[in-house]
């Protein structure tokens, strides 16, 4: 540094003018908003663990059949309300490897309840890759392999057996497909709808938009459950399960998206101030290419993470229609349906586990919820 | 003498990363002003947060002191515990910040928010608060205080919301107000009379000023004391005569250099009436019909412009000069047919070949045809450019709309705009986040190049920018505008910027054209009040020309308040006379 006579303090170090034009300032947002999402995503770390959990159960769900001891209506009369099992690896210090015991019922001659009681004196070790119910892997092949199964003479109910002794672990992986993918039917039904809707209330403005406005403040007036109920109550009771899950899932998107169609409508309207929008309109650009090119893919963002948001809801009124009896009936299995059996208290006193279907809901929902939440703290990544 | 304030190696940096503020030193003497000039990144702004410590939460302090004293004793304000700093805060040291629309809360009368201060610092009673405010309001400027106290800030003008934020860091008679860019978002002549009330308070109280600022024009009416920084390190720092008279450091140099400035006063050579016009505007008006309040009364009617004639002539630079709300900006969109005037205007495309377009009544067709000759450069460049768009798509929109040429020749036109505007080719594949406002602004006006338009409407392109990037960016259409034959229609509120590129002005206040003239007339001959008001306003980076407030205050009232023959009211308007050839004035004659 240099002191000049008038007291002024100089720096010293070499400086150019013109080195600025020719250099990127912030090299680090250089890349595509899905590249910038993600870097910022990955610091969330709740939102990741959700993320690549909600990852695993949905890769699951093909191969639900094969991990399933048992297949979803496979009855052991024998064993009516068997509570969980244990496997175990050692036996009287020794190294068996995974193993269960073989239970026995007992009458209880002072309850009067059959009791369950294993014989400890015989490990029976587990079967690996065995021929057990018949499955369809991933709905289209069929296959007989298991993962693993019971060895013959004892069975292996992980959580339990319901009241006609069918395994409680194998019918939640087996309902897991029905009730993850009927968010997923349903947020497609609401997403078109909501995009398509919000977007030319948004975009248009003026008669258009108020006639959407009411209908959307019609659609949330009314009372979700009993409409749910009225709804599915018209589904003809003779329709096979799949069908049913198809109207279900469909039900449930047609009175979502009013929501999803209100913060698409918001966003375009903030949106369609922005000058690059304006540039594009002077440019002579259609309507349809300033929402294609230049509205949507900039809050297409927003828009996954509030449908993040949203699916759990429609996995909990599927599974609030199917308790009620409403949604899905047997012998289609999804949480709800399971749930459906836990309607009396009494049961759920006594065998508690019959209400273990509620865990698989809940980690789901929660990591919804933490995944919507990660998502929508990294959206808007130019922020520093 | 102990000084008031003393920055001894300040560094400060974010997070891990490279500190952003690097051993900042400089000292305040009681009663002194000190400006912090940077553009913006240059870390003034966070400096001055230091000395609150009201930093970004991942921002920390890495070295240096920063001592304050007060009442014979000195306190470290880098070490003192957050409770005493509370105490610091708003007492002893207070705090305007840039942005008038965001820092009064919207939920609070004025009043209580400036009372607030008082209460916590002087424990004092409602009533003995109040009187206090209430004088400090008197002190101000505000008309009625008593009004101003019961008021919430949306009420409010900016201005006067500049001037609530300034009596609530008055209230309590700091020894140090510090002003970040208290005066950035307000138009010229406010921003001259803010400057001049800041000044007389600081007058009348002896207290200390640090002015954050990245106008040398605002420096050279207001500091004694100089810090320039650039890239978080001090460039010069000095007495603001020796610095300012001659500047020692390049960059000084350079910020000295682009700072705007009115020319001297020149008699301008007659020029003959321009015969071939590109764009001919004829009575031009805009009414907007505010739906408000209940339905019983009638709808408010808003004149953004009224009956505006405005001739651009081939290859020139016509400029709207005009505050906020002055109608500038309506009649670009106007001109561009983004809107349509009232019945009984008329907006004329001539292009160099071919039939005029009544812009006000085009087809399809037509429209397709006027885009590819009219475009226009954005004033935000952070929200002109798409954030999912590489440069290259968005460069190569407006042909793939007009569907021109195939997509290896769109690529190499683009690349050839990118270097027309003094850009790389290889910057193509980045995204627009990747680049400074400059650089954004160049890559705005490459697309707006890309169809080769004959005109171009500039919507005040420089006002978002550093004063140093704005002289590039002014050079820049100027140059391209020699090029290529363009012609600009040019709005901005800044009359120094327009000064050097346009061939004419229009001065527009409350939608009317008040005064027109070539630059050289209009700054050698000013006839309207708010002419001269706008042309006083400006601060210049010239230490022995200062703001002359009465003349401003004289102009930037309200019309009703100017002298008699220019005065216009509901009622009577004035009509735009011929005061000398080339030379309109709107006034009785």
């Amino acid at each position: 540094m240099t002191r000049l006579p008038d007291g002024r303090f100089v720096d010293d170090a070499p400086y150019d003018p013109n080195e600025s034009l020719h250099q990127i300032e912030r090299r680090d947002l250089d890349a595509p908003n899905w590249l910038l999402i993600w870097r910022k995503f990955r610091q969330h770390k709740l939102g990741l663990i959700s993320g690549i959990f909600l990852l695993l159960s949905y890769l699951m769900l093909p191969f639900a059949g094969f991990i399933a001891p048992y297949t979803p209506n496979e009855r052991m009369s024998e064993h009516l309300y068997a509570p969980p099992q244990s496997v175990h690896l050692w036996h009287e210090g020794r190294f068996v490897g995974p193993y269960v015991y073989p239970t026995k019922s007992e009458p209880d001659l002072e309850t009067f309840q059959w009791k369950i009681v294993p014989d400890t004196s015989r490990p029976m070790p587990l079967k690996f890759f065995c021929r057990g119910g018949s499955y369809r892997l991933a709905g289209l092949i069929p296959s007989k392999t298991h993962l693993f199964c019971a060895p013959e003479g004892a069975t292996v109910f992980l959580w339990g057996s319901d009241r006609l002794g069918r395994d409680v672990f194998s019918r939640i992986l087996y309902g897991a497909q029905l009730s993850l993918t009927v968010g997923l039917i349903g947020i497609t039904v609401s997403f078109l709808l909501g995009i398509s809707f919000g977007s030319i209330a948004g975009y248009f403005g003026g008669k258009i938009d108020w006639v959407i406005n009411r209908v959307i403040e019609i659609l949330r007036s009314l009372p979700e459950l009993p409409l749910w109920l009225a709804l599915s109550a018209a589904v003809p009771s003779n329709w096979g399960p799949v069908s049913v899950f198809f109207i279900i899932s469909i039900i449930l998107g047609i009175l979502d998206w009013p929501g999803l169609a209100r913060s698409v409508r918001a966003k375009f309207l903030s949106l369609r101030e922005e000058e690059y929008v304006r540039a594009a309109e002077m440019m002579g650009a259609s309507s349809g290419r300033v929402i294609r090119k230049h509205l949507l893919p900039n809050f297409m963002s927003h828009l996954i993470a509030s449908a993040t948001l949203s699916i759990p809801a429609m996995i909990l009124g599927e599974t609030a229609l199917s308790f009620l009896g409403l949604g899905l009936r047997a012998p289609a299995v999804s949480w709800g349906v399971m749930l459906n059996d836990a309607q009396n208290l009494a049961n759920v006193e006594i065998y508690w586990w019959t209400a273990i279907p509620m865990l698989p809901i809940i980690v789901v929902v929660l990591a919804f919820n933490f995944l919507g939440d990660g998502l929508r703290d990294s959206l808007d990544p130019y922020q520093s | 003498m102990t000084p008031l304030l003393t920055v001894e190696n300040l560094s400060i940096g974010f997070g891990d990363f490279e500190p952003v503020v690097r051993d900042v030193s400089f000292s305040l003497d009681p009663g002194e002003t000190l400006a912090l000039v940077g553009e913006s990144g240059s870390g003034k702004t966070v400096t001055c947060r230091a000395v609150l410590r009201i930093l970004p939460r991942n921002a920390r302090i890495r070295s240096g002191h920063i001592a304050l004293s007060c009442g014979g004793h000195v306190t470290d304000l880098t070490t003192l515990s957050e409770r005493r700093m509370r105490d610091v805060r708003g007492n002893q040291v207070s705090m305007v910040f840039q942005e008038p629309m965001r820092s009064l809360s919207p939920l609070h009368r004025i009043g209580n928010q400036v009372s607030e201060v008082l209460w916590l610092h002087r424990h004092a009673s409602e009533s003995q608060a109040r009187k206090t405010v209430l004088e400090t309001f008197e002190r101000v400027g505000f008309p009625d205080p008593e009004r101003a106290y019961r008021s919430y800030p949306f009420e409010l003008s900016g201005g006067m919301r500049q001037r609530a934020m300034i009596a609530m860091a008055m209230v309590a008679k700091p020894d140090l107000l510090i002003a970040d860019e208290p005066t950035t978002a307000l138009d010229v002549t406010t921003q001259a009379q803010v400057l001049g009330l800041i000044k007389e308070l600081q007058q009348e109280t002896g207290m200390g000023l640090i002015l954050v600022t990245h106008d040398l024009g605002v420096v050279a009416n207001m500091a004694e004391q100089v810090v320039v920084m650039h890239r978080g390190r001090v460039m010069e720092a000095g007495p603001a005569t020796a610095l300012l008279k001659a500047p020692a450091h390049p960059y000084t140099r350079q910020l000295f250099e682009a700072a705007p400035a009115i020319p001297d006063a020149a008699p301008c050579p007659q020029r003959p009436p321009e015969r071939d016009l590109i764009l001919d505007m004829k009575a031009v008006s805009k009414t907007y019909v505010l739906r408000g309040g209940p339905a019983w009364r009638p709808d408010i009617e808003v004149k953004a412009c009224r009956g505006i004639d405005l001739h651009l002539p081939r290859g020139k630079t016509l400029a709207i000069v005009g505050e906020s709300g002055s109608g500038k900006t309506t009649a670009a969109r106007i001109a561009l047919g983004a809107e349509l005037p009232d019945p009984g205007g008329a907006v004329w495309f001539l292009p160099a070949t071919g039939d005029p377009i009544a812009v006000h009544a085009m087809t399809r067709p037509q429209r397709m045809a006027f885009q590819r000759e009219a475009q226009m450069v954005f004033q935000d460049p952070y929200s002109s450019l798409s954030p999912r768009m590489r440069v290259v798509d968005a460069l190569t929109e407006p042909l793939e709309i007009h569907r021109i040429g195939t997509g290896a020749e769109r690529r190499d036109r683009a690349a050839e705009m990118l270097r027309q505007v003094g850009l790389d080719a290889d910057m193509l594949q980045r995204f627009p986040h990747a680049f400074s406002g400059g650089q954004r602004q160049r890559l705005s006006i490459a697309r707006a190049m890309m169809l080769d338009p004959s005109l171009i409407v500039c919507d005040e392109p420089t006002s978002a920018l550093d004063v140093s990037v704005q002289e590039q960016i002014l050079s820049l259409l100027e140059d391209i505008r020699d090029r290529m034959n363009l012609s600009y229609l040019f709005i901005s509120h800044d009359l120094a910027v327009v000064a050097r590129i346009a061939d004419e002005v229009a001065v527009m206040r409350q939608g009317l054209v008040v005064e027109q003239a070539p630059p050289e007339v209009l700054f050698h001959n000013p006839q309207h009040p708010y002419t001269k008001a706008l042309i006083a306003a400006q601060p210049l980076a010239d230490i022995d020309r200062p703001i002359n407030l009465k003349l401003v205050a004289l102009g930037a009232g309200s019309p009703e308040s100017w002298p008699e023959a220019f005065r216009f009211s509901a009622s009577v308007i004035p009509s735009l006379t011929e005061f000398e050839p080339g030379h309109k004035v709107r006034c009785h004659v």
